[in-house]
């Protein structure tokens, strides 16, 4: 490529240097500066902080927490999707939405209903009599996580169970494999991509938890950054544990790249993909019935039964009106701008990627994902560490928060504007282009009013994700700032069941919208590709 | 060639420094009031080069120039939006959002919104779409859409007009109907226009001129009855309709073919690939004296006209005649040519090309 020409396509593009500065300004550049803060210690403190045996106890927690967490959505997830791809089983639909519905319920709330259901004090001690321990340390944080995280992988799972070619199965089924061989034969391996794919957003999710683990009093990463925080504030080790749980989530994002390296399946033949034909469970009908039913008690039904019940007892001691309306206006005032910054960092980026895929604008869109897959509590010490050196003005503001949300939410941006810039073709702007219209009016023209809609999707997924958002809020709140999230957490955490139970219905209730619209979503989505072909 | 409108010299465009180039040095000239028609197969570079015409891609080398006015070239790159350019995609690209009308005023920006509305309706009524004009894009049929597309670049009154296969999402039926319509059109306004198709009945039939292209280039540029009856090369033989090919060696004006002597349209010496249409060939009852001997082994009957296959030296040939005379399978007779081969210059040596009848055109959409 010539220099002329070279500058011709940045002049072309100029659109994404805008995002690209933002993100790369807001993400990375408090990340390095958090390395070389901690890189600016004495090299003997540095080496007594992070060798030593407590390093390697918080890494085999962090870690068997994530494998364990894997384990267990994967024991949820295979069979429901299965059931509900793959069965006749009447209802399926139900059980499909059964198995959407956890998305509604955060991790810390799940926690909170399992620590507000167990124990001397728990739900089952008052109503039953029934003294079950209090659920907490590895088993509660699994548990809650597990419940929680489960459905990312189910609706991976479930795309893939619809997308298998019924005919490999039916030719392994002629070669004489019975239908349990060919499950493990043959559907479980083409299953791989969607385990990576649903398990890498699990794993994320774990690693950059901590809500339940703090609740769970479970030593993590995060929990000790938390503890680091609010008890004995030592930056430099600080850094130092968020650097290591960034180095962690790296490596699991290579080993996911690795993983996934050559794995892409394809159905070898062209024309439309016959639907599988679906299993008659007979009696065991009524097994698969217990399970779906079972899990769905346990996701959805046992924390909103809580919830409700520790409704009851705040109810007597007199509504929290003022709090409630204080805590929704703080968490509405924070969660709107980011969802309209969040929007328009994306609307350039998928730009880019829908109109000039390439292998470099594919590694800018990956730019989008960045914020999504640092840990946020480790996100969020940069951002004070940054903030507190470089920029003392921006600290603790409304605007850092702000900021914080729209790049870390940018991610769920990004897909329902792309889906829209499909809807506009390249050839509308072109055509606008030669009736006279300039790039940016033929955008404006043309391109804008047809990805509108993709837009306000966009701006509902971060405002719904940012209302329930956690750590982010815990670190970078301004001084008195309340979010329903902080209540439900904190009140939780002193063990106050009563008080958080407002709080926490409120959030289930923005996280049950949030649901919808990835449903909706998901429908609209279905009727375009079927109105297509 | 006096003064043309659209003039494009020695046009290249690569997509990347090191590949090949996709156009490589394409010039034509187009006419005041033509019809220009650029027909290749999918692949062979002739939308890159319409989109390079209309400024949608920034060419590589060479130029363009419309009334003498450069628009591409080293150093120069005039915005599609200045070019007075229309086109028209080949989905027609109508945009969604707006009526019928709007998308045909869109590009109208001069006087009141007033006027701008009528000269829309003008257009409108002009294809024949009056009374559509708060319609939907999406709710008109494929034929309604592409006449709105047709609108709406004429609205503007462009220079020239381009359009990118502009009836292959037509159904066959509606096709030829429209073709003939919108060539009327287009005649009745003096327009010019570059189109470019894959489908050749429909370039000898549309247009008043046309370059056959492959791999980037042009083989040959005249009128379809030119490229048509005197193909310069093996490439434009086949791909304009079947043909015969003979593997001869010419001594001048006149070749030894394995049809036996032929008169050729121009002298050449040596090993030579001759074209031979069908339709140049005829077949007489073996009673005729002299004359090359062969054996009907086909035919296919088409009302008006008779295809034969027939087969001489192992080779088969195709023959098409009146029906004046029927010969059955197994018949022998003798094939008369009727008019002089045509000689091929051909980018392939000709002895790796073997004599017979081309093989039927592989269908492209």
């Amino acid at each position: 490529m010539t220099i002329a020409e070279a500058l011709h396509t940045i002049r072309d593009r100029w659109y994404v240097a805008i995002p690209v500065a933002v993100v790369v300004g807001g993400v990375l550049i408090p990340l390095a500066y958090l390395l070389l803060r901690a890189l600016r210690a004495e090299p003997g403190t540095l080496w007594d902080l992070v060798v030593r045996w407590r390093t390697v106890r918080l890494l085999g927690n962090t870690v068997g927490l994530t494998v364990g967490v894997l384990v267990g959505t994967s024991l949820l997830a295979v069979p429901l999707a299965w059931l509900t791809t793959r069965t006749a089983l009447p209802g399926r639909q139900v059980l499909t939405l059964l198995g959407v519905l956890p998305l509604a319920v955060p991790g810390y709330v799940m926690a909170y209903a399992l620590l507000a259901t167990t124990g001397e004090y728990g739900t089952l001690a008052q109503t039953l009599g029934l003294v079950v321990p209090r659920l907490s340390g590895y088993t509660g944080a699994l548990i809650a996580l597990s419940l929680s995280t489960f459905p990312y992988l189910f609706l991976n799972l479930r795309t893939a169970f619809q997308g298998l070619d019924p005919a490999l199965e039916e030719s392994a089924q002629a070669l004489g494999h019975t239908r349990w061989q060919v499950f493990v034969q043959i559907v479980l391996p083409q299953l791989r991509p969607a385990f990576l794919a649903g398990g890498l957003l699990i794993a994320l999710h774990v690693l950059g938890d901590f809500g339940v683990v703090s609740l769970m009093r479970y030593d993590t990463f995060s929990y000790a950054l938390y503890i680091q925080y609010a008890a004995s504030y030592d930056r430099i080790y600080a850094a130092c544990l968020a650097l290591m749980l960034l180095i962690l989530t790296g490596a699991i994002l290579v080993l996911e790249a690795r993983l996934l390296r050559g794995l892409l399946y394809h159905r070898t033949e062209s024309g439309a993909a016959r639907s599988a034909t679906q299993h008659r469970l007979g009696s065991w009908r009524w097994a698969g019935y217990a399970f779906a039913l079972g899990v769905a008690g346990l996701s959805v039904v046992l924390p909103a039964g809580t919830v409700g019940y520790w409704m009851a007892d705040s109810a007597a001691m007199g509504m929290p009106w003022t709090g409630l309306g204080t805590a929704l206006w703080d968490s509405v005032r924070a969660s709107a701008p980011a969802a309209v910054l969040a929007a328009l960092l994306a609307l350039p980026v998928a730009y880019l990627g829908v109109r000039h895929g390439s292998s470099w604008t594919r590694g800018v869109e990956r730019i989008a994902y960045l914020g999504y897959a640092t840990p946020p509590l480790a996100f969020a010490l940069a951002l004070i560490v940054f903030s507190l050196g470089a920029v003392p003005f921006a600290y603790q503001t409304l605007g850092l928060l702000v900021m914080a949300y729209a790049l870390h939410f940018m991610a769920e941006a990004v897909g329902p504007v792309r889906s829209a810039l499909y809807q506009a073709p390249p050839h509308l702007e072109e055509a606008a282009r030669s009736l006279g219209r300039s790039p940016l009016g033929a955008f404006l023209s043309v391109t804008f009013p047809l990805v509108r809609r993709g837009l306000l999707v966009s701006m509902a997924f971060v405002f719904l994700s940012a209302m329930k958002e956690l750590p982010l809020t815990f670190l970078l709140a301004p001084v008195g700032f309340e979010t329903l999230a902080l209540n439900t957490w904190s009140y939780a955490e002193e063990a106050m069941f009563g008080q958080a139970a407002p709080y926490a219905l409120t959030i289930m209730f923005v996280s049950a919208l949030f649901v919808g619209v990835l449903l909706l979503r998901e429908r609209t989505g279905r009727r375009a590709a079927s109105a297509q072909t | 060639m006096s003064n043309p409108i659209l003039s494009v010299q020695d046009l290249t465009k690569r997509f990347s420094p090191d590949a090949p180039p996709v156009v490589h040095d394409v010039s034509f000239d187009v006419e005041d009031g033509e019809i220009f028609a650029i027909l290749g197969p999918s692949g062979c570079g002739k939308t890159t080069t319409l989109r390079c015409i209309a400024g949608f891609e920034r060419v590589s080398g060479g130029s363009v120039s419309l009334r003498g006015e450069r628009l591409s070239g080293p150093g120069v790159h005039v915005s599609p939006e200045r070019r007075k350019i229309g086109i028209v995609f080949q989905n027609y690209a109508l945009f969604p959002h707006l009526t019928v009308l709007d998308n045909v005023a869109f590009g109208l920006n001069e006087g009141t919104v007033a006027d701008q509305r009528d000269r829309a309706r003008e257009a409108l009524e002009m294809v024949g779409l009056g009374g559509f004009e708060d319609r939907q894009p999406q709710h008109l049929s494929g034929g309604q859409q592409q006449r709105v597309a047709l609108a709406r670049t004429l609205a503007p009154a462009p220079d020239l007009i381009l359009l990118d296969e502009p009836f292959s999402n037509l159904d066959a039926l509606l096709r030829q109907e429209t073709r003939q319509e919108v060539r009327e059109l287009l005649k009745s306004k003096g327009m010019s226009a570059v189109f470019v198709t894959h489908n050749q009945e429909e370039a000898l039939s549309f247009a008043d001129r046309l370059a056959v292209m492959r791999g980037g280039q042009i083989d040959q540029i005249g009128a379809p009855e030119d490229v048509y009856y005197r193909p310069r090369t093996l490439f434009v033989a086949q791909f304009l309709g079947r043909t015969n090919l003979l593997l001869s060696q010419a001594a001048g004006s006149e070749a030894d073919t394995p049809l036996g002597t032929v008169g050729l349209n121009r002298d050449a010496k040596g090993t030579v690939l001759v074209s031979m249409r069908p339709e140049h060939l005829a077949l007489e009852a073996p009673d005729a004296s002299g004359g090359t001997r062969a054996t009907v082994v086909g035919r296919s009957f088409k009302g008006h006209d008779i295809t034969y296959r027939v087969c001489c030296h192992g080779n088969e040939y195709l023959v098409h005649t009146d029906n004046r005379h029927l010969y059955e399978p197994g018949d022998t007779v003798v094939v008369r040519p009727l008019e002089p081969a045509v000689v091929l210059e051909s980018r392939s040596t000709p002895a790796e090309v073997p004599s017979g009848a081309t093989p039927e055109p592989e269908p492209e959409e």
